[in-house]
């Protein structure tokens, strides 16, 4: 009975550590990537947002979603949202941040950060200047999957029926990526 | 039938055995001085309040320990983000005065690996520093050593909770030297490329609302080239 007990004692170690090393410990959901071939090269990407369900928290001078968010008096001239990110067929895929300066000494800059958990996050830097409804930035950096590349970002805010009163919208983000960065 | 209990006992005995052994694992590294220690550049130091309701905003899943705060917050209850937490908090200069505004995302690392010690969460801060400009950090951190010696004896212990101090390193890349890259956005950041580490300093945590008394301080390699200046 002895030698069973050990025997039990060998595998019980053998099992755990297998079990260790062989499942995963971490294993994110994912979304299939639904990405088109650009003309000229690169691929493109589109995301979405719905207003308001898909914002987790928004701060200015002005705002505080939701009720009970205390913004900062020294953020005066900073507005921050948080928002859940939704791919074309309208899943939640990841969460990422819009954030606009104003700022007399530095400019002022509207920035995002887009992250995807399965995958990576991207830091795009946006143009003041709206052209057509719509802004365009350039990929400042990118992580996991985006580490090699470039490319831009563009968003575009789009009104829908309001309900109930409340105002709806949607904000529409494409990104275009090109090409690996040279590593020299 | 008296085969099969002993077979079973040896079993748990194994697996208790193998348990404390990944645990205790002599052979895992554990992060020691910060590589910017020995950086002949300035550093730069923005602490945050790794407490929930100290933060601007804090959200998951819901069920993880740290509670959302606000209380009325969107959770991120959807499978693609459910290991994910995200942090929008005040940041301060070593000295305590407001320095700008950091959002942390964090998600748990698909390359975690608990036999290397390794329980990683790959995570991002943006930063603001009003008057300065903007940055973005991208880190894998490594928990390993924080779920080691205050997670565990916190569910361990009768009364839920860890006091004591705790601090420690928890960067462990991109960087070769273990550190996490910065990347300047705009302002006197613009074109910056650095390196960063992010270390803890806990004193109490609890098993039901997760970090009760916790510190967390970046610590930036600033090019001397740069104008960066204030809150040094």
């Amino acid at each position: 009975m002895f030698k069973t007990y050990i025997l039990g004692v060998i595998l019980g170690i053998a099992g755990a550590i297998s079990a260790v090393v062989f499942l995963p410990v971490v294993d994110q959901a994912r979304e299939n990537s639904v990405v088109k071939v650009a003309p000229n090269g690169g691929i493109t990407e589109s995301f979405h947002i719905n207003i308001p369900i898909d914002r987790v928290a928004s701060g200015s001078a002005t705002t505080a979603i939701p009720e009970g968010l205390e913004w900062p008096e020294e953020l005066a001239s900073t507005r921050a949202d948080i928002y859940k990110i939704r791919n074309v067929h309208d899943e939640v895929i990841g969460v990422g941040s819009r954030v606009t300066v104003q700022d007399e000494q530095q400019g002022n800059a509207i920035e995002w950060v887009l992250h995807f958990p399965a995958r990576g996050s991207v830091y795009a830097a946006m143009q003041a200047r709206q052209e057509d409804g719509s802004r365009t930035g350039v990929l400042r950096a990118g992580t996991r999957e985006f580490s090699e590349t470039l490319g831009r970002l563009t968003e575009r805010y789009v009104q829908t029926e309001p309900e109930e009163g409340e105002r709806r919208g949607r904000i529409e983000l494409q990104s275009f990526l090109t090409r690996q960065r040279d590593e020299s | 039938m008296k085969y099969l209990i002993a077979l079973i006992l040896g079993l748990l005995t194994g697996a208790a055995l193998a348990a404390i052994g990944i645990v205790y694992n002599p052979v895992a590294k554990t992060p020691g001085l910060s590589p910017l220690a020995v950086s002949d550049q300035s550093l730069m130091q923005l602490n945050y309040s790794a407490v929930a309701s100290s933060s601007i905003a804090y959200t998951n899943n819901g069920e993880s320990a740290a509670t959302p705060h606000p209380q009325r917050i969107l959770q991120l209850w959807e499978e693609p983000i459910r290991r994910t937490d995200v942090m929008m908090t005040p940041l301060t200069t070593a000295s305590g005065e407001f320095a700008g505004l950091g959002i942390k995302f964090m998600s748990d690392s698909e390359a975690s690996r608990l036999i290397e010690g390794k329980a990683l969460v790959d995570s991002n801060w943006y930063v603001v520093l009003p008057g300065q400009g903007t940055f973005f950090i991208e880190q894998s951190e490594n928990y390993w050593g924080f779920l080691k010696e205050v997670v565990l004896p916190a569910h361990w212990s009768s009364a839920d909770s860890w006091k004591g101090v705790w601090n420690g390193n928890v960067t462990d890349g991109p960087g070769a030297l273990g550190t996490g890259r910065v990347h300047g956005g705009h302002g006197v950041f613009s074109g910056v490329n650095s390196e960063v580490v992010e270390s803890l300093s806990a004193k109490a945590y609890s098993s039901r609302l997760g970090p009760v008394a916790m510190q967390g301080s970046l610590m930036i390699d600033v090019p001397v080239s740069s104008e960066i200046t204030a809150n040094r």
